[in-house]
């Protein structure tokens, strides 16, 4: 099991360095299939694993492979594989969703200026969130976490020539990093306080009480249970970075400037489910506040990306505050205590996502050609505004598009349905059901109902507005509609296969019943106890208890309210009824907000990033015009005064010094020349007085 | 008797020395440098050293002597007379010759020198002489004879007119 | 007084003014007899020291080597003497200083 977990592992890595190291050669030869040769192996390798969990089909399976990486005595990091039945569950997930957008861009990307590159670096892609779903500690998962941020960056950018693209890699990787900042504190207060970053070994020692008893002592007195708050929400940011939530979620709709595969892969089903699946990792220590918090971000972020989508008119910048309120969910569902459902959510909007992701490409990749056959480089091919009546030109296209919006909307007989259904059971249950945490003790827990099913209605509103406006009605621009053919084979299959993945049935089997979420899924997929034991925490029976109650009546509501968005959505966009133009005008302010993306972007550039660059200004001047003026050219200027006192003294005195002795010799010659007479009789006279004076002052 | 003509002697070789070393013709000072050779001559016959009496007077006032009065003549102006001429450091050089005489004197008189307990080992002298320049120092005979040759060639060589 | 002290005062004495006479006459002549004086003192020198001391003819045979010396030295003195004339037609050595600094 471990080994096939490594090969599934490292067999991207060799994807990327075929393609990095020998596109040269291979681009004219196919080069590409190698990719997605090697994408597909991976696939079948992950299904193999995922049978052999099916057929073990036990809930406490895990296996854990360590190796120790660096020992500095008091400090050791260890690398390791750790592999349950979520493990197995996400790498198949990854497998699928990479494979077929491998395949879907060997079509969608031909002849692009990079193309091998691009395949390269979706082999490293792949690598990197296949190490985060198998690493075993928050280490490892922060080296794999990086990594996958530096993929996204390569990949946003692809198109770098264009300001737009090179801008939207920059700021996501920056701002996935704000939010490591706060990923990286928490690592380092949990490994202070326990000594260890591995997950099994953290629950481990918070359960037996080591954090309780070290805590104190490592941090000034603080209550262990607050630290403990503390850190679960600091990790926390790392996913709210990557996971799009709020306040970070400004980088993820710029990130459609990257190809659509790209935004299919990276954006809507893996990379940003990675924080959702940190969230899962860490769910066993987090406290009632930090799950109280922890809720309150994923349901604000649900319903604020939502009213944002609603006004869109791009198709992927729709799906993208698409995901954005989507992931909302899946961390509420976690900061909620359904930790079941939050991953359900997760696999299911992987597949539909990833397929409405492809849909638009594929319908993008449609107008683009027809545009180019009428030499028209001036419509925007993503606008929605330009699409309409695509349903007869796209059968397919449409068909995987109602599939999948259905499944979104919550539908019944799809499998957004069942875990939708079942994050909302979760907030009704926290609203009812849950005292501790700072919402239930502030009597603000049913603010995440609200949030839930307010966003499910306007979820089911806009995307059936996207429908309408590219598949329905006229075509808003004829001469492109008359040139749309729909996507070839290569990319029509990976979307059909999604569809299929987004049934009901993929996720309930054997039961067929389509109201129950019970089948294979729940049975492998068992939420676990919380660790805590420092103060209130998650208390996994009396929640489901919980959910036992609340199922009935949150599934009756979520339908009711899915039905209502979908109703005002035929009557603004299919039937015409009330017109869109008409309740903008009305809703003028609210409508502008919505537009503007309730101006978060300004807000970043004029509120912190303005004033932070013009402090670092004044501190540039204080550096160049002060310190550098008075200290540092000072230095020099005394240097330079105080070489030329040393020059002066230098002159006069050594060169003083020299040349005296020089004149003394002078002096003496002039003075001894006398001696030389020239008349041997005198020398003879000195040579006596010489021998005389040895004499005297042997003798003596 | 003997002890009355030593003084004599002893008292004329300091006269003519000093007569050769303060006067002012220098004909009586060639003349006073003889009489000091025949004075030392005197000397050699209280010193028992016949042989090197007779080689004195042979050599010294017969040889050098002459050879000296013959460099005069040749060397001087026609009016012979006044010709030597006191040098200008006289008193410098009597100072040092008065210190050289002390030194020697202090380091010559106070000794007690020893004499050797062997007995006279000659009464005359000659046979002794030659037999020893034959045998001890043969050498420095052979030695002595190339050295007259080279004197010999170097002042006929010096001495010649340039061809 | 046959005794050896009177010969080393008078050899001292001798050796004195001859060297008197090196170094303060100024005719070259005169020069060399001051240095044939010096060498007489040397002689009785040796000879009474011979007869009082060693009582053997050592010093004889030295005198005789160094009459002999003195022959030969006077000679070549004597020919360069001549050609010093022959060059300048005076032999002052107060002015044969060309050496002066």
């Amino acid at each position: 099991m471990i080994k096939l977990a490594l090969f599934i592992l490292f067999l991207p890595l060799l994807s990327f360095v075929f393609q990095i190291f020998s596109f040269r050669k291979f681009e004219e030869k196919k080069g590409e299939w190698v990719s997605v040769g090697i994408q597909f192996i991976t696939l079948i390798l992950s299904l193999v694993m995922l049978g052999m969990m099916l057929s073990k089909s036990d809930p406490n399976f895990s296996l854990e492979l360590h190796q120790s990486w660096l020992d500095l005595g008091l400090f050791k990091i260890d690398l390791g594989v750790y592999i349950d039945n979520i493990t197995v569950i996400m790498l198949v997930l990854v497998a699928i969703i990479s494979s077929l957008v491998h395949l879907y861009s060997t079509a969608y990307m031909a002849g692009d200026v990079r193309y091998s590159r691009y395949f390269g670096f979706l082999g490293i892609f792949t690598f990197a969130m296949n190490g985060i779903v198998l690493a075993n500690s928050l280490f490892m998962i922060y080296i794999f976490w990086e990594l996958v941020g530096l993929s996204s960056y390569l990949l946003i950018g692809h198109w770098w020539e264009k300001d737009s693209a090179a801008d939207a890699g920059k700021k996501a990787f920056i701002t996935n990093r704000i939010g490591d900042i706060g990923m990286f504190t928490g690592m380092l207060i949990i490994v202070t306080v326990l000594g260890t970053f591995n997950f099994q070994m953290i629950a481990e020692r918070i359960h037996d009480g080591v954090w309780a008893a070290n805590a104190g002592m490592l941090f000034g007195g603080i209550d262990p249970h607050k630290l403990l708050t503390i850190a679960g929400i600091l990790v926390f940011m790392g996913a709210v970075g990557k996971s799009a939530q709020f306040p970070l979620h400004v980088w993820l709709p710029d990130a459609m400037e990257g190809p659509t595969p790209v935004s299919a892969l990276i954006h809507a089903a893996t990379m940003v489910a990675a924080g959702v699946y940190l969230t899962v990792r860490i769910f066993p220590f987090l406290t009632a506040d930090a799950m109280a918090t922890i809720a309150f971000i994923g349901g604000f972020t649900a319903i604020y990306a939502a009213t944002i989508a609603i006004t869109q008119n791009d198709i992927k910048k729709v799906l993208a505050y698409s995901t954005v309120s989507q992931l909302g969910y899946m961390i509420m569902a976690l900061g909620t205590g359904a930790y079941v459902a939050g991953f359900f959510h997760l696999v299911t909007h992987a597949m539909f996502k990833g397929a409405l992701f492809l849909a638009s490409g594929s319908v993008i990749h449609a107008m683009h050609h027809s545009m180019h056959h009428l030499h028209d480089h001036e419509t925007d091919p993503q606008d929605m505004r330009n699409m309409g009546g695509l349903r007869s030109k796209m059968p397919i296209t449409f068909g995987v598009f109602m599939v999948t919006t259905a499944a979104i909307s919550g539908i019944p007989l799809f499998s957004g349905f069942l875990s939708k259904d079942a994050i909302l059971a979760g907030t009704w249950t926290y609203a009812a059901n849950v005292h501790d945490g700072w919402l239930a003790h502030l009597h603000l827990a049913w603010i995440l109902p609200v949030f839930g099913f307010g966003a499910a209605a306007i979820t089911a509103f806009y995307m059936f507005r996207l429908i309408f406006m590219t598949f329905y009605g006229e075509a808003k621009k004829p001469k492109i509609f008359e040139h749309i053919k729909e996507s070839p084979k290569v990319m029509t299959i990976p979307l059909i296969v999604l569809a299929i993945l987004s049934m009901f049935f993929m996720f309930t089997l054997p039961s067929l019943n389509p109201l129950s979420d019970h089948g294979w899924f729940t049975t492998v997929v068992q939420s676990p106890e919380s660790a805590v034991t420092t103060g209130p925490a998650f208390d996994l029976e009396h929640f489901e208890h919980g959910m036992h109650e609340a199922h009935v009546p949150a599934m009756v509501t979520s339908l009711l309210v899915a039905g209502l968005g979908i109703l005002f959505s035929v009557l603004v966009y299919l039937l015409h009824k009330i017109s869109a133009e008409k309740l903008a005008a009305k809703l003028g302010a609210l409508y502008r907000g919505s537009y503007n993306k309730w101006y978060m972007d300004e807000f970043y550039i004029n509120g912190i990033i303005r004033p932070f660059l013009k402090g670092c200004d004044a501190v540039g001047r204080f550096d160049l015009d002060f310190y550098d003026h008075y200290f540092i050219n000072g230095w020099g200027r005394n240097t330079k005064r105080t070489s030329k006192g040393v020059g002066l003294a230098d002159d006069l005195i050594v060169d003083g010094a020299v040349n005296f002795v020089g004149i003394i010799f002078q002096w003496l010659g002039w003075t001894l020349k006398f001696i030389q007479t020239g008349k041997i009789q005198n020398y003879l006279i000195f040579v006596l007085i010489g021998s005389a004076l040895l004499y005297v002052v042997n003798v003596f | 008797m003997a002890d009355f003509i030593f003084w004599v002697i002893w008292a004329l070789i300091v006269a003519s020395a000093a007569l050769v070393a303060f006067g002012n013709n220098l004909i009586h000072s060639v003349f006073a440098l003889m009489g000091t050779f025949l004075g030392v001559a005197g000397i050699y016959i209280f010193l028992n050293a016949d042989f090197l009496a007779v080689t004195q007077i042979v050599v010294y006032v017969g040889g050098i002597l002459v050879l000296l009065v013959f460099g005069i003549m040749l060397t001087n102006k026609i009016s012979i007379a006044q010709i030597s001429q006191g040098s200008i450091q006289k008193g410098m050089g009597l100072v040092v010759v008065l210190g050289i005489a002390v030194i020697i004197l202090t380091a010559v008189l106070p000794h007690d020198w020893v004499g050797s307990t062997l007995p006279m080992a000659f009464t005359e002298t000659v046979s002794g002489i030659g037999h020893l320049l034959f045998t001890d120092y043969l050498i420095l005979f052979e030695i002595a004879s190339v050295l007259l040759l080279g004197a010999l060639i170097g002042a006929a060589t010096l001495a010649r007119k340039e061809l | 007084m046959d005794h050896l002290s009177s010969y080393l005062v008078l050899s001292a004495i001798l050796f004195s003014l001859g060297l008197y006479t090196v170094i303060t006459r100024s005719n070259a002549v005169a020069i060399l007899m001051g240095v044939e004086l010096i060498l007489n003192a040397a002689n009785i020198n040796f000879v009474a020291f011979s007869k009082f001391v060693t009582h053997n003819l050592d010093g004889h045979l030295m005198s005789v080597f160094i009459i002999m010396l003195a022959a030969a030295e006077a000679a070549v003195a004597l020919a360069i003497v001549l050609n010093l004339y022959n060059d300048r037609g005076h032999i002052n050595v107060d002015e044969a200083n060309s050496l002066k600094q």
